[in-house]
C-alpha cells in the first residue's frame, strides 16, 4: 500500500542524507521524495512516498524518528489528509497533451512553436493517470515535485 | 583565556571527565595531537591501528559504563576506525571517535588523504558532526557525550577539519549548563497502563520466562532485574550480550539461550506462555525462524527503543521506556496488585527445566572427567580459567568457537565483566577492548579469551601493552583453523574445509609473544593446563600469552537447527538431534 510519510528535520548539512541512507539500509523503497525549509527555514518538511505493509511503515516511522536530527514525524496516510503532485511537462504541440493537462488544473507557461512547457497538479493518482494517458508521443520532459500533503482539519505536524 | 580549537577540543573533552583517548596521529589531526601534549587530564593511548583504538574505547566503555573516547585522522585513520564503529554500534555502546579532516577549503577535491567520514560511517553511527566553525567545538562535544550516553546508546562521530584546529585562530570556550535538543528527547518513563497490564499478564503466567539482554547492562538495571525476580520466582536467560545481567549462580538461570543457547533455555523459550523481554531485541540469533517462534507465548517486551519492539516478533504488550525505570514500575505494580504468582503451576514449570537440564544440559564438570585425555577440549580451557580466576575476571572474546565456549562455561555473575562483539561479531575485537578494560581497572584481572585466528587480526596491540604496561593475559584457544567456520562445513557442507586451515603456517606465538617483550607459555597437553595457567596468573605485573592447542575437532553444541527450526530443534552433539 502507498504510504506519504511526513518528516520535520533540522535544516543542517547532511540531514537529507540519513533520512534518505536509512530508507536504502532498511531495505525500503523511496517512490517520491520532497523537501524544503519552512516556517523561520531552521527546519525542512520532508514528504516521502513509499509502499509497505502497516508494520513496514511502523517500523519505518520508527526508525526514522531514532535520526537525531529528525524532529517529527507522521504517516498521512493513517487518517484523513490532502495530499497533492505538481508536474511540469515540456511537449511539441499537442491537443491531447494540451487537454490532458488542462483538466487538472493545468496552466501553459510557455508556447513556441517547438515546445510547449505546461504545469499542473493533482493528487498523485490523477498524476499517475495523467503520465499513462499523455503516453510518449509528443513528449519532451517531464518534472514532477513529488507528493507533498497535510493532516485533514485541525491535526498538524508542527513544532 | 581564549583557546586554539585544538585546545577547546581537551577542555571540553576534560570536562566530560574523559581519562583516556585512544588514538593514532596524522596530518589532519596533528593541531590536536598539539594540544594533547600541552594538557594533563586525559592520557593519550597510542595504539598501533585505528581499529585497536575504537576496540579499546569500546572495551573501556562496557567494562565501566562510561563513554569511550577515540581519535583518528582523516582518510585512513578514519576508515580503519569504521570496523570498531560498526561493532559499537551493533551493540549500542557509547562512543566519541573524533576524526581530523581536510581543511574545510579541500573538501570535496580530492585531496591527499581525504575521505568523507560522515558519509561512510552515517549508517553505522547513531549521529555524526562536521565543525563548521570552531567555537561551536565545545557544544558538539557536549552534545556527542549528551547522544551517546543517553536513550539507546551509541557511537558518535566528530569530523573535525584541519583548520577549525588552527592555532592560531583563538576563541572563548564556553561550556552550556545543560544540553537540550529539540529533536531528541531521549528519557521515556513506562506507559503506568502498560506497566499494569503486563504485571497483570506476568502473574497469572504458568509457563514464564525472562528473556533479558544487553539492555539491561546498558541500563544498569540487573539489581532491578534480580528484585523483580525475587517476585516472580521465574526461569531467566540472558543472551550473549546480556551475560552477567542475571547472576550465574542463581537457581532460577538457565544460562544463554540462542543459536548457541542452553538446551534447557531454548526448550523454556520455545513452551513458554509468556516471555517477559527485557533490553534484548529478538535478534535473527535467538529466534530461529520467526514464524516458528515460541508459538504459544504471549510477548511483553520492555526496551527504551521503540524500533526494537515489534520489529521481528510482534509484542503482545510492549513498553517503551529506560530498562531500570521500566523493572521499578512494575515491581511496584507487582507488589501493589497483591495478586499471587501461580506457585504450583511455577513449580512444574521449574523441574521441567531442571529436567531438560538434566537430559542436555552442559556438563560444567568436563574438566573432572577430562583429566586424564590426552587432547584437551576447549571447553576444558574455559572451565579451567573459571577456576583459576574465580569467576571474577574481566573477559573479553573474540569470535568463533572460543567465545561460544566462554559465554557457555564461564558464569558471569556481575554485569560488565563479559565483553564481546555480539552483534557484529569482530574478530580482532579481544585484545584491544581488553587494554581498554585494563586501564579502567588495572588491579583487577584481565582475560582474553582468543582464537589463533582472531588474534592475528589485532595482533599488533601487543605491542601497546608493551609500552602502557597493561598486564593482560590472553588464552589462546588454539584449534588451528578457523573453527566456527570449519564446524559449518563439517555441519552444510560434507566435511569440505575450503579456506578455513593453515597449520602451517601458523607463527610460534611464543616467541611472537616474547619478541613483543611479553612472556609466552604453551599448553599442549591437558596435565599442563592448570598449572600453566597457575603460573601464568601468579605473573601479576606481566602479560602473558598462553597459547593452548586443543582438539580441533570439536563442535559448539547445543545449535539451533537451520533453516526452518524453532527453538526447540536443536543439535546437541555431532550427528544428534534432540
Ligand atoms: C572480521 C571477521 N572476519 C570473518 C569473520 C567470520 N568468522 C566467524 S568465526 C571465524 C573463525 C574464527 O577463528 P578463530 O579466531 O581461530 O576462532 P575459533 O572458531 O577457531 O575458536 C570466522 C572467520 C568474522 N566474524 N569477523
Ligand atoms: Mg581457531
Amino acid at each position: 500500500m502507498k504510504r506519504i510519510i511526513s518528516i520535520l528535520i533540522e535544516n543542517k548539512p547532511g540531514a537529507l542524507a540519513r533520512v534518505v541512507g536509512l530508507f536504502h539500509q532498511r531495505g525500503y523503497n523511496i517512490e517520491t521524495l520532497n523537501v524544503g525549509p519552512v516556517f523561520d527555514g531552521s527546519y525542512s518538511r520532508m514528504t516521502v512516498t513509499t509502499r509497505g505493509s502497516e508494520n513496514d511503515v511502523e517500523q519505518i516511522t520508527k526508525q526514522i524518528n531514532k535520526i537525531i536530527d529528525v524532529i517529527k514525524v507522521a504517516d498521512l496516510t493513517e487518517g484523513d489528509h490532502h495530499e497533492y503532485e505538481f508536474i511540469m511537462v515540456k511537449f511539441k504541440q499537442s491537443a491531447k497533451i494540451q487537454k490532458i493537462l488542462k483538466g487538472l488544473n493545468g496552466k501553459i507557461h510557455e508556447k513556441e512553436k517547438d515546445a510547449i512547457v505546461m504545469s499542473a497538479w493533482g493528487s498523485s493518482s490523477d498524476i499517475e493517470v495523467a503520465i499513462r494517458a499523455i503516453g510518449k508521443a509528443n513528449l519532451l520532459e517531464i518534472a514532477r515535485s513529488g507528493s507533498i500533503g497535510l493532516h485533514e482539519g485541525e491535526k498538524v505536524l508542527k513544532i | 583565556m581564549k583557546l586554539s580549537g585544538g585546545d577547546l577540543l581537551m577542555r571540553a573533552l576534560r570536562d566530560e571527565g574523559v581519562k583516556f583517548i585512544f588514538g593514532y596521529p596524522g596530518g589532519a589531526a596533528l593541531h590536536i595531537y598539539d594540544s594533547i601534549f600541552k594538557q594533563k587530564a586525559c592520557e593519550h593511548i597510542l595504539v598501533r591501528h585505528e581499529q585497536g583504538a575504537t576496540h579499546a574505547a569500546d572495551g573501556y566503555s562496557r567494562a565501566t559504563g562510561k563513554p569511550g573516547v577515540a581519535l583518528v585522522t582523516s582518510g585512513p585513520g578514519a576508515t580503519n576506525a569504521i570496523t570498531g564503529l560498526a561493532t559499537a554500534y551493533m551493540d549500542s555502546i557509547p562512543l566519541v571517535v573524533i576524526s581530523g579532516q581536510v581543511q574545510s577549503h579541500l573538501i570535496g577535491t580530492d585531496s591527499f588523504q581525504e575521505t568523507d567520514m560522515i558519509g561512510i560511517s552515517r549508517p553505522i553511527v547513531k549521529h555524526s558532526f562536521i565543525v563548521q566553525n570552531t567555537q561551536d567545538i565545545p557544544r558538539i562535544v557536549q552534545e556527542a557525550f549528551h547522544i551517546a550516553t543517553t536513550g539507546r546508546p551509541g557511537p558518535v562521530v566528530i569530523d573535525i577539519p584541519k583548520d577549525k584546529t588552527d592555532p592560531s585562530k583563538l576563541y572563548e570556550y564556553k561550556r552550556a549548563k545543560e544540553i537540550s535538543l529539540r529533536s531528541y528527547q531521549p528519557r521515556v518513563l513506562p506507559h503506568p497502563g502498560q506497566i499494569k497490564k503486563a504485571s497483570k499478564k506476568i502473574l497469572s503466567a504458568e509457563r514464564p520466562v525472562i528473556y533479558a539482554g544487553g539492555g539491561v547492562i546498558l541500563g544498569n538495571a540487573h539489581k532491578e532485574l534480580i528484585s523483580l525476580n525475587k517476585l516472580l520466582k521465574a526461569p531467566v536467560t540472558n543472551t550473549l550480550m546480556g551475560l552477567g545481567a542475571y547472576p550465574a549462580k542463581d537457581k532460577y538461570f538457565m544460562g544463554m539461550l540462542g543459536m548457541h543457547g542452553t538446551y534447557q533455555a531454548n526448550m523454556a523459550m520455545h513452551n513458554a506462555d509468556v516471555i517477559i523481554a527485557i533490553g534484548a531485541r529478538f535478534d535473527d540469533r535467538i529466534t530461529n525462524t520467526p514464524s516458528m517462534f515460541a508459538p504459544n507465548a504471549k510477548i511483553v517486551h520492555i526496551d527504551v527503543d521503540p524500533a526494537s519492539i515489534s520489529k521481528i516478533i510482534n509484542a503482545d504488550i510492549p513498553i517503551v521506556g529506560q530498562v531500570k525505570e521500566s523493572l521499578l514500575a512494575l515491581i511496584k505494580e507487582i507488589k501493589r496488585s497483591k495478586i499471587k504468582i501461580d506457585s504450583e503451576a511455577l513449580d512444574n514449570w521449574n523441574i521441567q527445566i531442571s529436567q531438560w537440564r538434566e537430559q542436555h544440559g552442559l556438563d560444567h564438570d568436563l574438566y573432572l572427567s577430562k583429566i586424564k585425555s590426552s587432547m584437551i577440549a576447549p571447553q576444558v580451557v574455559v572451565q579451567e580459567l573459571y577456576h583459576a580466576t574465580q569467576g571474577n575476571a574481566f573477559v573479553t572474546s573474540d569470535v568463533g568457537q572460543h567465545q561460544m565456549f566462554v559465554a557457555q562455561y564461564y558464569h558471569f555473575n556481575k554485569p560488565r565483566r563479559w565483553i564481546n562483539s555480539g552483534g557484529l561479531g569482530t574478530m580482532g575485537f579481544g585484545l584491544p577492548a581488553a587494554m581498554g578494560v585494563k586501564l579502567a581497572f588495572p588491579k583487577q584481572e584481565v582475560v582474553c579469551v582468543t582464537g589463533e585466528g582472531s588474534i592475528q587480526m589485532c595482533i599488533q596491540e601487543l605491542s601497546t601493552c608493551l609500552q602502557y604496561n597493561l598486564p593482560i593475559k590472553i588464552i589462546n584457544i588454539n584449534n588451528e583453523a578457523l573453527g566456527m567456520v570449519r564446524q559449518w562445513q563439517d555441519m552444510n557442507y560434507g566435511g569440505r574445509h575450503s579456506a578455513s586451515t593453515y597449520s602451517d603456517s601458523l607463527p610460534d606465538f611464543v616467541k611472537l609473544a616474547q619478541s613483543y617483550g611479553h612472556v609466552g607459555m604453551k599448553v599442549t597437553k591437558q596435565s599442563q593446563l592448570k598449572n600453566t595457567l597457575e603460573k601464568a596468573f601468579a605473573m601479576k605485573d606481566r602479560l602473558v600469552f598462553i597459547d593452548v592447542y586443543v582438539d580441533p575437532n570439536e563442535h559448539v553444541y547445543p545449535m539451533l537447527v537451520a533453516p526452518n527450526g524453532s527453538m526447540k530443534d536443536m543439535w546437541i552433539k555431532k550427528n544428534t538431534k534432540a
